[in-house]
């Protein structure tokens, strides 16, 4: 099963890897707010990740870690 | 004694600087300076260093920058328009805390100007050498010997204090021909523990860089420097003093026109007139001190020079407006004649007798 | 299995970057490029004025701050202090193709073997989004407020278009990183223009077309489509010069 850890407070919310996600596995967590005051990305349905990474590929901060 | 082969100063201040360890050298096309080029060009791939022949005055510029992020010594050369276009180079080469050596055969301005020699950069090399808070070590020759020495100088200096030297000389200076000794004992360079030369993964990156947006770490950035210009200005002034031991009339005069003054000073003592003159080798630092000590014996200061009295300022701050000041200066490029020296002396002595 | 994480080559230091900036993306690129090729240890990044002037604290490798345009003069500089370090500027469009113009089109000249990357984004970004020299016919910035009328200021520059008629000019290829398939083709052209250099092969370019969704006025999602809409019909991307397989054979 895949594994995906996020350094949430460098996350921008910018949704790249919301957007680009084709198993619809993340969203943007309106109800928190991290350090940096944006919606920080979180997986909603882990289980149906495919370890494509194009999440990571997609992120311009780097938050992403993916593994299998 | 050491062999004197004849040179001229452009090529002294060349082969000094080779011998100084310098193997990198950036320049563009200028009169009066081509010398130094040219010599570079001929001897730099002989002895496995590099001579380029940059797109500008601000890319030679920038390639020294470069050179000196590495830590090696490394030096460009031009003449007063050129080095208007080095001075963003300048600032950040001072911003960065980089050593360099720069070299301006001045001559006469402003714009275009023309190519005959001039002091006329005097501001600009010891006051605004570009943009922000920054000083430059600033040597004036006199003659071809210290245009070498000079430039030897300038690059232990500019290891030394981690900033720029600039020779101040002019296009007289750099034409002249005259019997130099070139033995030198160089001294090793400096650690650059700084430098970027790659981190081989064994330390943290080092980073070259003259930007803080933060306002107090800029400040402290700026702080040190003048630290070490306080330190510079204590411990680096170099001048020369003639005839000053009884003189009533001081003159201020640096390169060519403390030669003339020279001149002008034995003609003088020869009818009695109690005249010396200070030559300032280094015109930042300023020799304040000498100055101020002249001041107590002299009643005239009479500054000898190729501008419009750029370095009277400097005289009438050491002496700090104590005496009475002259200006003996020609400009674009003329050169004041011993006689019109001697002139000026005869009338701070009270007229010709 | 770790199926991706952030390169050693890439520091901690979060990115200054507006949110969804792609700045980010091709940072990660040329990070990833100098940990496969195992070189962090002797490379020199040079960075430039503008958004990424700060990429300086964003490289585990050394790194120089380079005046506005001059960054291929201080890596020219560099280089041939240390042949063997391996040498790469950082740039944006004002940067690269506005004030140092003078500068790349003579490091290309004198083919330094020198590896380039070159971020358009057709606008200043750094300086609140004035028109760039490799902004669009009619593309509205804060200096062009009615849309570039290209009558009063000119036309943008394609810079890779451009070095391609310099002999001295040896690999340029434009890229861009607006959606996975592009990132892959740009990490494999920012690959090659290392490479080349470490093969001694001289000078390569690659210009990626970035995003500035903020500047743009645009989401980050749309800023990416804005690249295949606007952007790639005007900067066409592929492979503008290759000398380098010529040389393999030689």
């Amino acid at each position: 099963m895949a594994k995906l850890t996020f350094k949430t407070d460098k996350c921008k919310g910018c949704g790249l890897c919301v957007d680009v996600c084709p198993k619809k596995v993340l969203t943007l967590a309106t109800d928190k707010i991290n350090a940096k005051g944006h919606h920080p990305v979180e997986a909603v349905n882990e289980e149906a990740c495919i370890a494509c990474a194009f999440c990571a590929t997609m992120c311009p901060d780097c938050i992403i870690k993916v593994e299998r | 004694m050491a062999d004197k082969v004849l040179m001229k100063g452009n090529e002294a201040i060349a082969e000094a600087a080779i011998i100084a360890g310098c193997r990198h050298y950036f320049g563009y096309p200028i009169t009066p300076q081509t010398e130094i080029a040219a010599y570079m060009a001929k001897r730099m791939p002989k002895i496995g260093g590099c001579f380029l022949q940059a797109e500008s005055e601000i890319a030679a510029i920038n390639m020294v920058y470069g050179v000196a992020s590495t830590g090696l010594r490394v030096m460009t050369s031009s003449s007063s328009p050129g080095i208007s276009l080095k001075g963003e180079g300048l600032s950040y080469l001072a911003g960065a805390d980089l050593p360099s050596l720069v070299i301006n055969v001045q001559r006469g301005g402003p714009g275009l100007g023309g190519i005959q020699p001039s002091q006329s950069d005097y501001f600009q090399a010891t006051k605004a050498g570009g943009h922000g808070d920054f000083r430059m070590l600033v040597l004036a020759p006199s003659s071809v010997q210290e245009m070498a020495d000079l430039t030897v100088k300038g690059f232990e200096l500019a290891d030394k204090y981690r900033m720029t030297s600039m020779i101040l000389a002019d296009g007289t200076m750099g034409q002249m021909m005259e019997p130099v000794s070139l033995e030198y004992d160089i001294k090793p360079m400096p650690e650059k523990p700084w430098a970027t030369t790659g981190t081989k993964m064994e330390r943290e990156h080092n980073i070259v860089n003259s930007l803080f947006l933060q306002p107090d770490a800029l400040e402290k950035s700026n702080l040190e420097r003048f630290e070490r210009y306080k330190y510079i200005e204590e411990n680096e002034v170099m001048y020369e003093e003639y005839m000053m031991d009884d003189a009533e009339i001081c003159i201020a005069a640096f390169g060519i026109a403390a030669r003339v003054a020279k001149n002008a000073i034995v003609e003088a003592r020869n009818k009695g007139i109690k005249v010396g003159m200070i030559r300032p080798i280094t015109l930042w630092p300023f020799p304040t001190k000498a100055f101020e000590a002249a001041a107590e014996k002299a009643h005239t200061f009479i500054s000898v020079e190729l501008s419009m009295g750029q370095m009277l300022e400097d005289v009438k701050l050491a002496t700090k407006c104590k005496g009475e000041y002259m200006l003996c200066s020609r400009v674009g490029g003329m050169i004041p004649s011993p006689e019109e020296v001697l002139a000026a002396i005869e009338k701070a002595n009270g007229g010709a007798k | 299995m770790v199926v991706f994480e952030k390169p050693h080559a890439l520091t901690d230091v979060p990115l200054h970057y507006c949110p969804g900036c792609t700045h980010g993306i091709v940072h990660r690129l040329v990070a990833e490029v100098i940990d496969e090729l195992g070189i962090e240890g002797k490379t020199i990044g040079i960075a430039p004025v503008g958004c990424s002037v700060m990429a300086y604290n964003y490289f585990n490798c050394d790194m120089i701050e380079a005046a506005h345009g001059r960054a291929p003069a201080v890596a020219t500089g560099v280089k041939r202090a240390n042949p063997e370090n391996i040498v790469f500027t950082y740039q944006g469009d004002g940067d690269l193709a506005s004030i140092g113009m003078a500068e790349t089109v003579h490091s290309a000249a004198r083919n330094e073997n020198i590896t380039i990357i070159f971020i358009n984004n057709a606008i200043y970004g750094m300086t609140g989004g004035q028109m760039a020299p490799t902004s669009l016919p009619g593309q509205i910035t804060q200096t062009s407020p009615y849309g570039r009328d290209t009558n009063h200021c000119g036309f943008p520059i394609k810079v890779c278009e451009m070095l391609a008629q310099v002999d001295g000019a040896q690999y340029l290829e434009r890229v861009a990183v607006n959606n996975v398939k592009n990132v892959k083709n740009a990490k494999k052209a920012i690959k090659k223009a290392f490479q080349n250099q470490v093969e001694g092969k001289g000078f390569s370019l690659v210009e990626v077309i970035s995003t500035c969704p903020t500047n743009w006025g645009l989401t980050p999602k749309k800023a990416l489509e804005w690249v295949d809409e606007k952007m790639i019909p005007y900067y066409p991307l592929g492979v503008y010069k290759d000398n380098t397989a010529e040389k393999e054979a030689e």
